[in-house]
């Protein structure tokens, strides 16, 4: 790991993204004590949240929602421009770039949404959706090569290719998805972030979209960044995950590391909730809700809801700290000492 | 023995342009009092259909063509309009998936509840705030006294998700039908309402119909499960057995395809069901499941398969290739 420390794929420093949300001039006014004040709304999407990513990994982002794991998948790809922190692609930092000076990077990384409904336009056909991007990133291509390669793209995803002068609407969810991971790969690219790419389809749709994922990886030498709330999944396929609250970093570990033996007492709770088949073992309890990040706590966001929460948790933000190599927590109680390292 | 709900050969058709449609086909199952049974299957297997035709409540172009609902003693599926107000959302109540779909947002919380109360009992507004008070309280939504007056918006999603499960259990129904009642919140909050939903079935003695696609959930919930597969139950029987010596092909498949928190490994596959559920408008010939299907034979195509009784245990399996149960179980369980 250490030797590859300088050849990250990505690596995100100190991200912050806040979202105006106050609308209008007129709608920022509020009335006051007497006097007409002008207030901001600002949703606190991302704050100070840094990690980085080595090739070949599956690097997953989980959390419940809200807590700006997709703000942060958009941002660390440069679809949101950051209100402060450094974005570096290959070694080369892409945050400030202008659309055309980012132009080469956006081959090279391409995302998955969500739900394959709403992500491809509908009034294309499949052989227009996957050109379009041919087209785009290499303007000298050949309208045969382009073909060509839609046809192979169409293949490797387990489409027909022989479908591709059909409409969307005429594909199920699941293939669906399997044409958006085609329009993907369309341009070969190095890395992958998927947000959310299995939440919208079945129980047994959604395995065989996740084995494909990991077969272009193979073929490709993809790297993936996996936004998820779907712990299971998580567990199951990556090499590490990342945990967020309230658009902070709890823990950064290697997926054995992290359910094996989970830290922060985020998540803990969270790792205990997920539904095991045939498992009647008791959760942690959360006792309240999850704030908003319009108004964050104090200190650290998560002392509202933590078993261990003392005085210095309200009102001292905790450090990203590492206890161990490539293991990483922000939690005063773990820093002491205070939490016991192994629960049960 | 009489249950407190048989649903016997339940047949649900929709009447469309080019014909019937069959969305469910022959359903059969019963629940005690106090029992909880888990119907699990994909989108489009006609889960939330039976839900909705227990309570009927299914609209044009959708009809009962067969079967019957004995609820009590009586039969649901031929009660006339009058009749089933008095049971539906008092006797048999339902919990749906979106919380924010099913409150009313330009009512307060306390108007929609006592409204409820008010339309079933013969009672005064007052009183009714009363009981809405003492649901609520159970529910365990903090000072419920000042919640009353305050709008579904200004609730999180799983405090909303508890209001109406607190209307649900008003009128103290003796059966709560519960549509994938967790399916928008998150974990940690799914994990939460689940545990508020087996602790109210216990304390008052309510029957639960938990419709939901998560094997996860219903295993950790129900003490029954019917698998349904394009509008019919392959499988049915104790959660335990079913959970760890599926028989059916399909259920073995669903089970296999759960990723596995004791296998892992950077990209680790899982095991796949090839193909997807077939339309309703194009259901293959004989069983429904055999082009899916890994261990089908010839009579598979030809023949629909009947639900037959497992020898020795309290389950059926409607397939044609299905052994009996055999150890070793498929899925190892953790800590068991």
């Amino acid at each position: 790991m250490n030797s590859r420390q300088t050849e990250k794929i990505l690596s995100v420093r100190n991200l912050v993204k806040h979202f105006d949300i106050s609308g209008g001039f007129l709608e920022q006014l509020a009335f006051e004590k007497g006097k007409i004040i002008r207030r901001h709304t600002v949703v606190k999407a991302l704050n100070n949240v840094s990690f980085s990513i080595a090739p070949g990994e599956i690097f997953s982002v989980v959390g419940e929602s809200g807590c700006g794991k997709s703000t942060l998948a958009r941002t660390a790809i440069g679809l949101y421009p950051p209100d402060s922190g450094e974005v570096f692609f290959g070694g080369e930092r892409i945050d400030h770039l202008s659309p055309r000076q980012m132009l080469p990077f956006r081959a090279r990384m391409q995302m998955i949404f969500q739900d394959p409904y709403a992500s491809l336009n509908p009034r294309m056909t499949v052989r227009q959706i996957l050109e379009e991007p041919v087209f785009f990133h290499r303007p000298g291509i050949s309208r045969a090569e382009a073909g060509d390669r839609v046809a192979a793209v169409m293949e490797q995803v387990g489409v027909d290719p022989q479908w591709a002068g059909r409409y969307p609407h005429e594909f199920s969810g699941g293939q669906r998805q399997r044409i958006s991971i085609a329009r993907a790969l369309m341009v070969d690219p190095e890395f992958i972030v998927a947000d959310e790419p299995i939440s919208a389809l079945d129980v047994s749709i959604q395995a065989q979209i996740l084995n494909l994922l990991m077969e272009a990886r193979e073929k490709r030498g993809l790297t993936y960044m996996i936004i998820t709330h779907d712990l299971s999944v998580v567990a199951h396929i990556s090499s590490r995950v990342a945990v967020m609250y309230l658009g902070s970093l709890c823990e950064l570990s290697p997926a054995d590391q992290m359910f094996d033996h989970p830290r922060h007492p985020y998540t803990r709770a969270l790792l205990s909730a997920i539904p095991r088949l045939g498992s009647k073992k008791k959760h942690i309890r959360l006792t309240g809700e999850v704030p908003t990040p319009i108004r964050l706590p104090s200190g650290c966001v998560f002392h509202g809801r933590c078993p261990y929460a003392d005085a210095r948790c309200k009102t001292e933000i905790p450090l990203p700290l590492s206890p161990e190599p490539g293991i990483i927590t922000a939690c005063h109680g773990l820093e002491e000492g205070r939490i016991p390292l192994s629960p049960e | 023995m009489s249950h407190l709900l048989e649903v016997k050969n339940l047949e649900v058709r929709f009447a469309l342009r080019f014909g019937d449609l069959t969305a469910i086909d022959g359903v059969s199952f019963t629940l005690d009092k106090g029992e909880r049974l888990g119907l699990v299957g994909e989108s489009g297997a006609g889960k939330s259909v039976t839900g909705f035709a227990i309570i009927n409540l299914i609209s044009k172009p959708g009809y009962i063509s067969r079967g019957h609902i004995l609820f009590d003693g009586e039969n649901l599926a031929e009660l006339p309009g009058e009749k089933m107000r008095d049971i539906r959302g008092n006797r048999i109540s339902m919990i749906f998936q979106d919380p924010m779909m099913t409150l009313n947002p330009v009512l307060t919380i306390g108007t929609q509840m006592c409204e409820t109360l008010m339309a079933h009992r013969n009672i005064s507004r007052k009183q009714a705030e009363a009981v809405a008070l003492e649901k609520l309280r159970k529910v365990y939504i903090s000072s419920p006294e000042q919640r009353l007056s305050q709008y579904p918006h200004e609730f999180s999603g799983g405090m909303r998700q508890r209001i109406v499960i607190a209307i649900a259990l008003l009128t103290d129904p003796a059966l709560i039908i519960a549509d994938e009642p967790t399916t928008a919140l998150d974990v940690t909050i799914q994990a939460e309402i689940m545990d508020l939903l087996l602790e109210l079935c216990a304390s008052e003695d309510m029957g639960l119909i938990l419709i939901t696609h998560d094997l996860g959930v219903v295993s950790r919930v129900t003490e029954k499960i019917a698998v349904m597969y394009a509008g019919k139950i392959v499988e049915s029987g104790p959660t335990e057995n079913i959970i760890t010596d599926p028989l059916h092909p399909y259920t073995k498949g669903l089970i296999r395809a759960l990723p596995d928190p004791e296998r892992r490994g950077q990209g680790e596959r899982l095991q796949q069901i090839p193909g997807t559920m077939p339309t309703l408008t194009a259901l293959p010939r004989g069983c429904s499941f055999h082009p899916r299907c890994e261990i089908k034979g010839g009579i598979c195509e030809k023949e629909i398969p009947e639900s037959r009784a497992v020898k020795g245990q309290k389950r059926e399996v409607a397939c044609h290739m299905a052994e009996n149960p055999s150890p070793p179980p498929v899925y190892e369980r953790e800590g068991a």
